[in-house]
């Protein structure tokens, strides 16, 4: 196995069949458990290039960005990526684990894609011909597959900035450290009249959860986009079905089907309760 | 005057001497071993449940670059069986036409220059097998007759009638002892023959044994030396890497380090046994109980390993600690074709007090008393009757247990939003939250059972040391795993000997048998063959010095008045050495009727749990675990706290996250990423209290303390769940769809409690 270090984006985009390796904590899992024998590894760790972030009315965080540094550099803004970041793993994992690493992966149980799904984030990816931009919505095809091509780079995250009424709850049967049950994203940008659910672990891939959307816009469009949105039982018992019923959950060792459809609901309800009352 | 005391005697917290090393990563453990020109070592293990090996071809894997061995059940020079049990019953490789009956079982071992050409020789070795059914289910095991042991207790009236009777069926998962550092150990061989196994196990000399017999060398031809051990609980009794390591280290004439990853670690020991269990129980009005019927059912895996013994302590501890005049207690372990159960840490007893102790609770709901009361009632007490007839001759402060338990401060609440249910996943508000508490007693056996001669050896020096002054050594095959057994013993030594320097010799087996460091033993037997060891040494002294030297401490010969005559080195031109066996009292078998006095001593433990639920989103966080131990005399308080705090995070394991998940035999989560255990933000705040009864016979009245903290913690936190949420929750551990109300845990089998399955019927659903 050949190991380089990559001191330039030009260097790591030379071999379009090395594997990237950046916090290494997926990757290296991996290779543990036989899974992955790479012939070339490239480490991008360190490079300047991946490392950037910026927050004004575009919010951008470079994909070699560890979870430490989300959770400083993005502080008031995008709370919803803040909380992903705070459930990810334990301080160790959040210092060596980067967004670029996440969509790398493409797990439906990665905690920060259906926050970019939430954020109708684009996926910035970077390639010896040049950039490419790919919204979220088409970046994630399947369980690990991704429309990124062999040899790119993920370089950045960016989104328009969606102001704070947003969160972000992940079930587990640990109370940290814990891989997904499932997980869900709702953002509701006011400013744009906009809302966006999105589901993890759910499903094959992060899934919008188009209905409930439907249902919360025409709340907010009735009570005020600008003002605290307070929802009745029922209008809020019906997002939390809708927001399950939009799930297509499985029975595996993680969890069960029936819990996982439940558990949305219940995460979808207290997830709009805690939004609306932010404004 | 002032006072001559040696420091580091008997009931003081003395700190671990490897503490230091451990905290800073320069203890050495099984898998850090090296030997030069050492050869690394890989299985091929089956990844059938169940199937007859029809060829191996091995030809390919022998000529891969780097391969020195590769060996097969054909290269098998001794005994081809092992076992902790009499007769062995489980290969050492299973061979062409004979069958595997586990997914994971081995069947050849490698043996090359790199870990990595040794797994893919591993990988390319050609194994043609021939699938057969798996048999998975404990009860059909039994019902077809596939049953490693089985007993029944019957005591009084068997067909007793109560006023109040209540039913209940409950279940346990398979857990795993989850120690952090996996099977590990280097064989050497050493030119003449012999060889020279160094591995983390729990017990030196049971392994001699059965290592001796499969390698068919000469006696003394293997000897044995502990390595670091990573955590035991259990995992290390059964023998793991040592046959396979000693024969590619003979046939290479290389030294061989082999070692576990997680994932193999998982097939590669046994586990605690997955229960389940039809339970009756009656009391009259006034919640005296009459009687106790039980059926316990565990899955023993494909080999008997410890489940004799697990059957016995299931039935003989099922009925609770408490008076008991009516019982019938069918308990028994089926052959099946799953990963082999084993010793865990309090086996046996942690499946039927989870049984036991819902019983008290759904009782004592039936008649509107008080769950703590009803205990306090039906509290067992020293001179009284266990189910098996067997009088507790020594310490049982149950009642005072109880009391003192139910008694310690409740936990106040915190505000911190990582506290709530579901921690750091931020899906629990405080308004959704419940909070409750769970009570839950429970007992166990000390040392080996059923008539087993259990004896522990040890060897004690007395010499002068470099600087001239008294300086005792220990020599025992005690496995420290962890427990602190070569603390207690440098504590023993020094209060037996008066000298303050001490030193614990590696443990190998140049020494005779230690037993293994399992049952909550080593301190009672291991301690008290130091002790007695010691004080031979002490007398030898005393006699040396001559009239009126009467005793030893703080390095001085005393006499009657406690005087300093002379310091001990000035009798120590001769060192003296003393080696004593210890055998504790001789136990009986259990007769037909499961009566007899089958234990030697009995430990007893009370918990109380305090959860806070968001019953909605079936999250829970243990937030308290409160504790009062039968501890008979703590001879190391924070050593004692050290375990009751471990045993308590296995028990919050237990009843809330911890099971090996398993579809037809085959392990599903053989990982830490989904085997979860708790974290720092999963494990509670631990109140305890140690109670100081001495045990008669035990060194310093002091009982074993390692299991009790496992025993009654999880039956502690079920009952807390349940309060916290009304639901029934009958299996261990307890899942989210059970907390939110999703589902229910119902038997497969219609099974009379106190009867064998063999005689119940499969249900409708
Ligand atoms: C103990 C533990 C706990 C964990 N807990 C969580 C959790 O709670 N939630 C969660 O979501 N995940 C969790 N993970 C998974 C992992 O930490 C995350 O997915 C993390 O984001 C991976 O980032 P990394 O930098 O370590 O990726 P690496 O392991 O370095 O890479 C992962 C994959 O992405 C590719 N890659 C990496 N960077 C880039 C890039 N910039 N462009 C293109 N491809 C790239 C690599 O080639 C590789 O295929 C956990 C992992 C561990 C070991």
């Amino acid at each position: 196995m050949k190991v380089t270090v990559a001191r330039s984006l030009e260097e790591a985009l030379a071999d379009p069949e090395a594997i990237f390796l950046a916090g290494g904590t997926d990757l290296m899992v991996g290779v543990n458990f036989g899974r992955e024998r790479p012939e070339h590894v490239v480490s991008i760790r360190g490079l300047s290039e991946l490392g950037d972030t910026s927050v004004g009315e575009r919010v951008r965080i470079g994909g070699g960005v560890d979870y430490t540094r989300v959770l400083d550099a993005l502080g008031e803004h995008s709370p919803a990526l803040v909380q992903a970041a705070r459930t990810i793993g334990s301080p160790q994992i959040r210092n060596a684990g980067t967004i670029g690493g996440n969509l790398g992966t493409c797990s439906p149980a990665g905690d920060t894609l259906p926050v970019l799904a939430a954020l109708d984030a684009e996926v910035i990816l970077r390639s010896p011909a040049g950039e490419r931009r790919v919204p979220f919505s088409e970046f994630m095809l399947g369980p690990r597959k991704s429309a990124r091509r062999p040899g790119e780079l993920v370089e950045a995250v960016e989104w328009l900035d969606a102001g704070p009424s947003q969160a972000f709850l992940k079930a587990g049967t640990r109370n940290a450290m814990v891989i997904a049950v499932a997980n869900l994203a709702l953002v509701v940008d006011r400013a744009r009249k906009a809302v966006r659910v999105a589901l993890g672990s759910v499903g094959p891939t992060i899934i919008r959860a188009l209905e409930a959307e439907d249902l919360a816009r025409g709340l907010f469009e009735e009570s005020g986009w600008e003002r605290p949105l307070r929802p009745s039982q029922a209008a809020a018992a019906r997002f939390g079905e809708l927001a399950a019923g939009a799930a297509r959950p499985i029975d595996d060792q993680r969890g069960s089907a029936i819990y996982r459809r439940h558990v949305v609901a219940v995460m979808a309800r207290r997830a709009l309760a805690r939004t609306g009352e932010v404004a | 005057m002032p006072e001559l005391r040696t420091r580091g005697r008997v009931g003081e917290s003395v700190p671990r001497p490897d503490a230091p090393a451990k905290v800073r990563g320069d203890f050495s453990f099984g898998s850090d071993l090296v030997a030069p020109g050492m050869l690394y070592a890989k299985t091929l293990r089956s990844p059938h449940a169940h199937a007859l090996i029809r060829s191996l071809d091995v030809a390919q894997a022998i000529s891969m670059p780097g391969v020195r061995a590769v060996l097969t059940a054909a290269d098998l020079p001794g005994v081809r069986l092992f076992s902790l049990h009499d007769p062995p019953d489980q290969p050492v490789l299973v061979g062409v036409g004979e069958e595997v009956r586990y997914a994971g079982e081995p069947v050849a071992v490698v043996a090359a220059d790199h870990p990595e050409q040794a797994r893919r020789a591993a990988a390319a070795i050609e194994a043609d097998y021939e699938l057969l059914p798996a048999l998975t289910d404990p009860v059909e095991a039994i019902r077809a007759g596939s049953v490693l042991r089985e007993l029944l207790i019957r005591r009084g009236d068997p067909e007793a009638r109560a006023e109040v009777v209540v039913d209940g069926y409950y279940e346990l998962g398979q857990q795993d002892q989850a120690p952090l550092g996996p099977e590990a150990g280097l064989a050497v061989p050493a030119g003449d023959g012999s060889v020279d196994l160094h591995v983390a196990t729990q017990a030196l000399h049971v392994d001699l044994g059965q290592v001796e017999a499969c390698l068919a060398l000469r006696p003394g031809a293997v000897r044995l030396h502990l390595a670091g051990v990573g955590g035991a609980f259990g995992a290390r009794e059964d023998l793991s890497i040592h046959i396979h390591a000693c024969l590619l280290a003979l046939r290479t004439g290389r030294p061989v380090k082999m070692w576990y990853g997680r994932e193999e670690s998982f097939v590669g020991h046994v586990h605690r046994h997955p229960a389940q269990m039809w339970y009756s129980t009656g009391a009259d009005r006034s919640g005296a109980l009459v009687f106790v019927r039980a059926t316990i059912v565990l899955d023993g895996g494909a080999y008997a390993s410890s489940s004799g013994a697990v059957t016995a302590n299931a039935a003989c501890f099922g009925a609770g600690p408490y008076r008991v005049p009516n019982a019938l207690v069918w308990s028994g372990a089926a052959r099946t074709n799953s990963v082999p159960n084993g010793a865990m840490r309090g086996f046996g007893a942690v499946q039927t007090c989870f049984a036991h102790e819902s019983q008290m609770d759904a009782l004592a709901a039936r008649l509107g008393m008080d769950p703590v009361q009803l205990r306090l009632k039906n509290a067992l007490r020293s001179g009284e009757q266990l189910i098996t007839g067997q009088r507790v001759t020594g310490a049982a402060p149950l009642e005072e247990l109880i009391r003192l338990c139910a008694e310690l401060p409740e936990p106040a609440r915190s505000g911190h939003r990582l506290s709530l249910p579901g921690g750091a996943g931020n899906v629990a508000e405080a308004a959704n939250v419940v909070r409750a508490t769970g009570f839950a007693v429970g007992f166990k056996n000390i040392a080996y059972s059923e008539g087993h001669d259990d004896y522990s050896t040890a060897r004690v020096r007395l010499e002068r040391g470099p600087d001239g002054r008294a300086l005792a050594s220990i020599k025992t095959a005690a496995s420290e795993v962890g427990q602190g057994v070569v603390t207690i013993t440098q504590q023993i030594a020094r209060t037996e000997l008066g000298v303050e320097e001490v030193v614990s010799l590696p443990a190998d087996t140049t020494v005779g048998d230690a037993g293994s460091s399992s049952a909550s033993r080593q301190t009672w037997m291991t301690g008290s063959a130091v002790q007695l060891a010691s004080r031979r040494v002490a007398e030898e002294v005393l006699r040396r010095a001559g009239p009126p030297a009467r005793s030893l401490d703080a390095g001085q010969v005393l006499d009657a008045e406690g005087m300093a005559l002379a310091p001990i080195e000035l009798f120590l031109e001769e060192p003296i050495e003393r080696e004593f066996e210890y055998h504790h009292r001789p136990t009986s078998g259990l007769n037909p009727e499961g009566q007899g006095d089958a234990h030697v001593s009995f430990m007893f433990v009370a918990h109380r749990a305090t959860v806070d639920v968001d019953p909605e989103a079936g999250l829970a966080r243990v937030v308290e675990v409160a504790t009062a131990q039968d501890v008979g005399k703590a001879l190391n308080p924070l050593q004692v706290h050290g375990q009751i705090e471990g045993g308590i995070a296995q028990g919050v394991g237990m009843a809330t996250m911890e099971e090996i998940k398993q579809r037809e035999g085959k392990i599903l989560n053989a990982s830490f990423t989904d085997y979860i255990i708790p974290t720092a933000l999963d494990m509670p705040a631990v109140s305890s209290i140690l109670v100081e009864e001495p045990e008669p016979d035990a060194p310093y009245g002091a009982k074993g303390v390692g299991e009790p903290p496992l025993i009654s913690s999880p039956a502690a936190i079920a009952a807390a769940l349940r309060a916290a949420t009304g639901r029934r929750l009958g299996r261990l551990p307890v899942s989210p769809d059970e907390l939110a109300g999703l589902a229910e845990c119902e038997p497969d089998w219609e099974v009379t409690p106190g009867v064998s399955p063999s005689d119940g019927r499969r249900r409708q659903r």
